[in-house]
């Protein structure tokens, strides 16, 4: 149809580069995934048979994330990093790219019965090829943790039975006592103690870091592999955030899982996360190792937010931030032609001779040095 | 001596619901000279909003202000009526830029109108002269003058912040509250705000007091910090006092719990358990069940007010004991 669809090489050598330069450790990679949402038209543009236009939500972007580690999402409001996690484990439907996701045996084995053509490979199916109503199988495998504690939880259910709706959906558990058992535990592993007394209670009788940790025992309480946390503390108190965020990291070494972690505070990801990707309007423009990302930024964009974060310092009240960026973010609907950063770029004032290329050629997103990967002309000189 | 601009004194606000009356403000007392900025911090339900309201004597019902004095340039607003207090001091001597700024302009007026409004009702001008006037107050802020014709979602979430900065500034008002200015909005526009709020601190020579829950904003702009917990101020002191030489447990755990950008990458700490139920606080001092110093005092009786410093006081009974055993 129109550009809507992507041409992708097939498959197998997509999966098969990627294996080769990840090699063990990959858990799930993203390939060109792209998520796009048709705008209404108005009858004037029916009429004049205009082409049909999207917010560009995420706009064709590729990441790996490897067993075991943290991988997390940076950026401002609405350049589509929760889009991003909410179409990485479908519960939105990609509009194109492949997500191969390395599944237990025993999944892809459920998955394979459900339905014959879904694409799976050297242990890692493709979660674009299955339909979504076979999907079920691998929900327990990938969780979510929602952004609002106080939004997430149904008012009316007692936290037990928040916490026994999985186990209900998915068949675990085969009587009232063992599914309590499981609650129990669940309650006890976040923490919330004594799990006898909260199990009983409703969720507006909890703060909001309680809750919080009710979603958490949602989300693991099925035994998943991969969790993707959208902006867990950031409707919490600065004093409790420490505090589920060491809670997150203890379930992840007890239980081995992996997170696909959302924010917009640099400095949480710095604290939690093992590697960084910094989005802006539905593209990752850096990625690299927290440490390597915020010692050692390179794209301008990410020299901005990290200049921006303000820091608990009293010189500082002495001065005025200096943050290198120009305008505000444009709408994702209207993405600018070229580098979609350049009417913002800084650098670009600096190095008039990119100009032409900032403004016409989008840059892809290249290996710099080791692992630390940037979208940017700036170090691409020679190349193109 | 310095002159104040604002005097609290013993000042009492609490709410009486149907479970029980809940002290959001219990007893706290401070004094701002003029030009000085105070940042309030604090977790949520801690009563900072509460102390901001009690300011402009805005509490909303069941809330009263039930004891104690507000004193705003001279005159003690708590005992003055509801019309004295909105011609005379209200937006003229203390204004107040809400929490969640976005949705405090009113979506079917123009921006330049909502702006120009306290001059009309205010000072008498007309609705040319006032939306003139306004025009200067939005270049002040760094916006484009033309705004003044435009609907509120026409702006982006940073501009609209912008123009209720301006609304708060239009009556030239000595203080100005900002409560959580910039929680709902990025980083990149965060600093840009905060930068806007310390040029008009420095050249309009107001004081602003600054409420939110985050330390590193507070560090930005304030001369001096108050530290609340369960609607008592527990710290109070220079900026450079309370963060480098914190003295309240309470308030070195909320410095440790921030996770920082740059420096090491040390264990991140936090305040166990959550903040009391003001409707009956706990027996004695009102952080004893979070506290890693709590000792049998702490339990009964509530701490006293200890002046480390003339302008560094502490509550607290780890400071109480040399003051003591000298009485006794």
């Amino acid at each position: 149809m129109s550009k809507q669809q992507l041409k992708l090489p097939p498959r197998d050598e997509v999966l098969k580069a990627i294996e080769k330069k990840v090699g063990e450790k990959l858990l799930l990679y993203a390939y060109k995934l792209r998520k796009w949402f048709p705008i209404r038209r108005g009858i004037k543009e029916v009429l004049t048979r205009q082409p049909p236009r999207f917010v560009r939500a995420v706009d064709t972007i590729t990441f790996y994330i490897k067993e075991g580690e943290t991988f997390c999402l940076v950026g401002e409001s609405g350049c589509g990093k929760t889009t991003t996690g909410r179409t990485l484990i479908r519960l939105l439907e990609p509009t194109g790219g492949y997500i191969f996701y390395k599944a237990r045996p025993e999944t892809i084995k459920e998955i394979k019965e459900l339905q014959k053509n879904v694409y799976v490979k050297d242990g890692f199916i493709d979660l674009t090829s299955v339909n979504a109503k076979k999907f079920k199988p691998l929900r327990k495998e990938l969780q979510i943790i929602f952004q609002d504690p106080y939004g997430s939880l149904n008012p009316r259910f007692k936290i037990k039975d928040i916490l026994e709706e999985p186990l209900l959906v998915h068949g675990i558990g085969e009587t009232l006592e063992e599914r309590e058992k499981i609650v129990l535990k669940a309650l006890e592993d976040v923490k919330l103690t004594p799990p006898e007394e909260f199990a009983y209670r409703y969720p507006h009788m909890l703060s909001g870091g309680q809750r919080q940790r009710v979603g958490i025992a949602r989300a693991v309480i099925l035994n998943p592999r991969f969790i993707v946390a959208d902006e867990p503390v950031s409707m919490l108190d600065v004093s409790i955030r420490a505090e589920i965020l060491e809670l997150m990291n203890e379930l992840k070494r007890k239980y081995g899982l992996t997170y696909l972690f959302i924010t917009h505070d640099l400095a949480v990801a710095r604290y939690i996360c093992d590697r960084i990707a910094v989005m802006y309007l539905g593209k990752i423009v850096e990625v690299a190792s927290a440490d390597e990302l915020i010692d050692n930024p390179l794209h301008p964009y990410t020299k901005a937010l990290i200049a921006a974060v303000p820091e608990p310092d009293p010189e500082l009240r002495y001065k005025f931030k200096e943050v290198p960026i120009k305008g505000e973010v444009p709408s994702a609907a209207a993405i600018p032609p070229g580098c979609r950063f350049h009417p913002r770029c800084v650098a670009l004032d600096q190095h008039p001779e990119l100009r032409e290329q900032c403004t016409t050629v989008e840059p892809d997103l290249i290996e710099y040095e080791n692992e630390h990967y940037v979208a940017c002309w700036l170090y691409r000189r020679g190349q193109s | 001596m310095a002159k104040y601009v604002l005097e609290v004194e013993h000042l009492k606000t609490y709410y009486y619901t149907y479970k029980g009356i809940v002290r959001g403000v219990d007893d706290v007392s401070f004094k701002l000279e003029e030009g000085e900025s105070l940042g309030i911090a604090g977790e949520s339900g801690c009563g900072k909003s509460t102390l901001a309201f009690s300011l402009l004597k805005l509490v909303p019902p069941p809330g009263r202000i039930v004891g104690g004095k507000i004193v705003i340039d001279g005159q003690d607003i708590v005992k003055m009526s509801e019309s004295e207090v909105r011609s005379k001091i209200r937006w003229k001597k203390i204004s107040m830029v809400f929490q969640g700024a976005m949705n405090a302009l009113n979506p079917v007026y123009t921006v330049g109108y909502q702006l120009a409004e306290p001059l009309i009702y205010h000072k008498g001008y007309s609705k040319k002269e006032a939306i003139e006037e306004a025009k200067k107050y939005l270049e002040m802020v760094g916006l484009a003058p033309e705004i003044v014709n435009r609907y509120p979602h026409e702006l982006s979430g940073g501009m609209k912040q912008r123009v209720v900065i301006a609304m708060a500034l239009i009556l030239r008002p000595k203080i100005v509250i900002a409560d959580e200015p910039t929680t709902a909005l990025d980083v990149v526009v965060q600093a840009q705000i905060l930068n806007l709020l310390k040029k008009l601190q420095r050249e309009l020579k107001i004081s602003i007091i600054l409420i939110t829950h985050d330390l590193s904003i507070i560090a930005e702009l304030a001369d001096k910090v108050a530290v609340m917990y369960a609607g008592k101020i527990v710290e109070f002191g220079p900026l450079d006092k309370i963060f480098l030489e914190p003295k309240h447990p309470y308030t070195q755990a909320l410095l440790k719990s921030i996770p920082r950008l740059r420096g090491s990458k040390e264990k991140l700490e936090w305040i166990p358990g959550t903040p009391p139920d003001l409707r009956n606080p706990p027996p004695g001092c009102r952080f004893h069940p979070r506290c890693k110093f709590a000792m049998d005092i702490c339990r009964k009786e509530p701490p006293p007010e200890v002046y480390l410093e003339p302008d560094h006081r502490v509550l607290c009974w780890l400071y109480g004991k040399e003051k003591r055993n000298s009485q006794g």
